[in-house]
């Protein structure tokens, strides 16, 4: 037993903690990435985190709670995108680089001053990278209010962002304001962002937002399914990571160990190549690569769901 | 600031620019936009990597920058999934992170890594980060012709026997040969603004491919200057600073392409011809 | 004129996903021929089109281009494909795009000779595309980026230009000028011409030669020869009647039956 779970595991308090932490952070981001995945929305879920690094980067300069900085970063990044999201989809892609690249610029310039200013050492490590051993537990409540709301926000949503992911024009004429749907999404994704960049940084939040999701889809034919499976792989993926994780500081010569980010990164890509593989895709009918499919199966889940 | 150590950075920011430039030129053109910030994140590993084997970081990210940009070719061959790119993205930046983690240096690598280094190019480099960058320049130009063809008019260009495909994954060696010389001053996540600012600017002020190329790279040099000598005043990152003036050029140049288009607009509508609608 | 066909389609079968598209279709082409390439839409013109091409592998069948199976480096066809959307941004002249027309294929930058220029110039004029030679490829309207498209493809002397639906969704008078610019051109240039289309009237006074598609199959020769009831009815599989009317054609199924495949005019008015 002491192999595979070392010293200290269970008892240790960060872990607890992290564990806490990582999983509601997890789930969050599985179902939120779900509806990004079908939505196609990848790019903007991607653009979204880099935009979340110059939060929480500035927020920690200022001395606030980086998670605030983070998901405040997505809420505008969110904001500017959506702005951005109206022109044609050429322009989108540059314009999103941009917008992208000066956002990361200044929160290169945060770390910077973030470094030079404190003692604090490893705050890019930290933003970035995730530090989910490291965060005060009397954030705990604060994540698990936040992760509420952003579920809440997708199950009041889901059928109608499902709809308008088909076809926006048949949303609108149901007299579903899509606009309005889209942004509340947006606030949404923002928020779990904003939530697993403290698990696994800003960078690599990308991770636990697609990951999950895309692997989860490639095998399940439903809604209900899909995030059911995103939902456990997260929280898998993240759990087995942080285990790793903690174990590795005794494997590595090095006092540091490894980061918790890399094994749940790590493992999450695993997971999507896996869920790739003939044997488990065979499972399926069809397979869901594309959009076209997808609707066909979010038409099948509104089927499902009403 | 233009003695000593410096000189390097000059020479070698000067090169960034020129590479940067042209080969912008065409990711603006291509849209290739999600590539050029692809494939540096995955060089960004390979330098992480080097600095561990203690070798030369150019190999690192020569090795990986080629990696990346052959696996995104491979992917978009399939037809391109945004999530196994953004995934494969994110885990050579895990990686990287987990290399740096292994050596004793960890903040301080990450940092210029990432975002950028004025003297990131020693001079024992010098000669090499040139010679790729002459590479690329003179890839570029041997490309040039069949290049533009394939990127305005990808069916026209089938017809005449210049496959799309084997121009895609021309160009992305491109991308991988610039990201490699580019990197270590610029920073693996910045790089890319300097492959999309300039060229998009350009493209602004001019109709004709030449002058937009020419001018793709007047632009770059100005922004790498000014990042070099505002670097060195503030100690600021160089990342940041090029990723905020080519975000400068290419809203001057937006705000110009729209104050022109408003003009000629205008103009059309005062003389009154009633051109054929064709 | 020599005696070989510019271009010879022979028991041409081809298929699209597991799915017969064309079955043995057969038909030459002559020097300073226009041909047009008639069917509804779906029929499979444009496989037809990039078969010959050589961008689509053919099930069974061959392609000549002047007695020779077609390579890619020859620059024999030309193409102008039906659909191409060009960025308002994209930093090129309509000049410039037709004059890349001549050296595309060439690697390295070598400058471009006077005469290379000339005949730019020849064909931007000839094209009518003088007035907006200048201009960004990406601003230019629908018909005029037709017309330079049309150039880039003459520019370097193919013997045979190839044009995918270039009347859909043009208006009438359009559609005229476009024809007459063809017509004109391939005199001038002396090379052949096959245009795809799905209405053919806007082409009876041009075509030479007229290549029927429907149900995979395809039946080849002058109009007069192929615009008839009996022949049609033998291709179609079921009767069907051919009208002239005011010299245009209309090709009707008895009531009943299935009309889909008849390539028609939505709003061809007679008279």
């Amino acid at each position: 037993m002491h192999v595979v779970f070392e010293f200290g595991f269970f008892t240790s308090a960060p872990v607890r903690t992290a564990l806490i932490i990582g999983a509601v952070t997890a789930l969050v981001s599985a179902v939120v990435g779900v509806f990004v995945v079908v939505r196609s929305q990848s790019f903007a879920g991607h653009a979204l985190t880099d935009v979340a690094t110059t939060g929480g980067s500035a927020a920690f300069f200022f001395g606030w709670s980086p998670l605030l900085g983070f998901i405040g970063g997505g809420v505008i990044g969110a904001g500017a995108m959506d702005v951005i999201g109206v022109e044609r989809e050429r322009r989108r892609d540059l314009a999103t680089g941009i917008v992208l690249g000066t956002a990361l610029g200044l929160a290169a310039l945060f770390l910077y001053l973030d470094t030079t200013k404190g003692a604090t050492t490893g705050a890019t490590q930290q933003l970035l990278f995730g530090s989910i051993f490291t965060v005060d537990p009397s954030t705990v409540p604060l994540v698990l209010g936040l992760s509420a709301l952003a579920l809440a926000i997708v199950a009041l949503i889901n059928r109608p962002l499902l709809l308008s992911s088909m076809s926006a024009e048949l949303t609108r004429a149901r007299g579903i304001n899509v606009r309005g749907v889209g942004v509340l999404f947006m606030i949404a994704m923002a928020v779990s962002v904003g939530l697993s960049s403290i698990a696994v940084g800003s960078i690599l939040s990308t991770a636990l937002l697609i990951g999950p999701a895309a692997a989860s889809v490639r095998v399940t034919k439903s809604l209900r399914a899909s995030l059911m499976v995103a939902g456990v792989l997260g929280v898998a993926t993240t759990w087995l990571g942080i285990l790793f994780a903690y174990d590795s500081f005794y494997w590595v010569p090095s006092s540091q160990g490894l980061p918790v980010s890399f094994f749940i990164v790590s493992l999450i890509f695993i997971a999507y190549l896996m869920s790739g593989l003939p044997f488990v895709r065979r499972r399926v009918d069809r397979p869901r690569a594309n959009l076209a499919a997808t609707s066909t199966a979010s038409a099948d889940a509104l089927e499902a769901a009403s | 600031m233009f003695s000593g150590f410096m000189v390097n950075a000059w020479e070698v920011g000067t090169m960034v620019a020129v590479v940067g430039g042209v080969v912008g030129f065409f990711v603006v053109l291509r849209d290739s936009a999600f590539p050029a910030h692809a494939i540096p994140n995955g060089a960004f590993a390979g330098a992480a990597g080097a600095n561990l084997l203690a070798i030369n970081p150019l190999i690192g990210l020569g090795v990986f920058s080629f990696g990346a940009a052959l696996g995104i070719g491979a992917l978009s061959r399939r037809g391109r999934s945004d999530a196994v790119t953004a995934l494969a993205l994110v885990m050579m930046l895990a990686l990287g992170a987990a290399f740096l983690s292994l050596s004793t240096q960890y903040e301080p690598q990450i940092f210029s890594l990432l975002f950028g280094e004025i003297l990131g190019v020693s001079s024992s480099e010098i000669l090499p980060v040139v010679a790729l960058g002459a590479v690329c320049v003179v890839a570029v130009a041997v490309l040039y012709r069949p290049l533009l063809l394939t990127s305005i008019a990808p069916d026209i260009a089938a017809a005449r026997g210049l496959r799309p495909q084997h121009f895609e994954f021309a160009f992305l060696i491109v991308i991988a040969c610039a990201t490699t010389m580019t990197v270590p001053v610029v920073g693996a996540l910045l790089i890319f603004t300097l492959m999309l600012g300039p060229a998009a600017a350009a493209q602004c002020f001019t109709d004709r491919a030449g002058r937009a190329m020419a001018g793709s790279v007047a632009i770059a040099l100005v922004t790498i200057w000014l990042a070099l000598a505002c670097a060195y005043e503030s100690n600021w990152p160089v990342g940041f600073y090029v990723s905020v003036f080519s975000a400068t050029a290419y809203g001057i140049g937006r705000g110009y392409a729209a104050w022109h288009t408003r003009r000629q607009i205008r103009a059309t509508r005062q003389s009154r011809i009633i051109a054929p609608t064709n | 004129m020599t005696d070989v066909p510019v271009l010879q389609v022979d028991e041409l079968s081809v298929s699209l996903s597991g799915r017969p598209v064309l079955d043995h279709v057969t038909f030459d082409v002559r020097g300073g021929e226009f041909t047009g390439l008639i069917g509804s839409n779906g029929v499979g013109k444009t496989t037809l089109l990039r078969t010959i091409l050589g961008l689509q592998r053919p099930d069974s069948g061959r392609v000549l281009v002047s007695g020779t199976p077609l390579s890619p480096r020859s620059r024999s066809l030309g193409y102008v494909p039906q659909k191409i959307v060009v960025d308002p941004d994209v930093p090129m002249r309509a000049r410039d795009f037709v004059a890349l027309g001549l050296d595309a294929h060439r690697y390295g930058l070598t400058r471009r000779r006077p005469q290379q220029r000339e005949l730019v110039e020849q064909i931007l004029h000839d094209v009518d595309a003088e007035r907006f030679a200048d201009h960004r490829l990406g601003s230019l309207s629908g018909g005029e980026q037709q017309r330079v498209f049309i150039a880039h493809a003459l520019v370097s002397l193919p013997k045979l230009l190839l044009l995918d639906e270039p009347l859909a969704n043009l208006d009438p008078r359009s559609v005229q000028e476009i024809v007459a610019l063809l017509h004109r051109v391939a005199r001038g240039y002396g090379v052949a011409i096959l245009l795809s289309a799905h209405e053919m009237n806007a082409l009876l006074p041009v075509m030479d030669r007229v290549v029927y598609l429907t149900g995979g199959r395809a039946a080849s020769g002058t109009t007069d020869e192929v615009i008839r009831s009996d022949v049609l009815s033998q291709l179609y599989g079921h009767h069907v009647d051919v009208l002239q009317l005011h010299g245009r054609v209309l090709v009707v199924a008895e009531p009943g039956q299935d009309n889909q495949d008849i390539p028609q005019h939505p709003t061809l008015t007679l008279g």
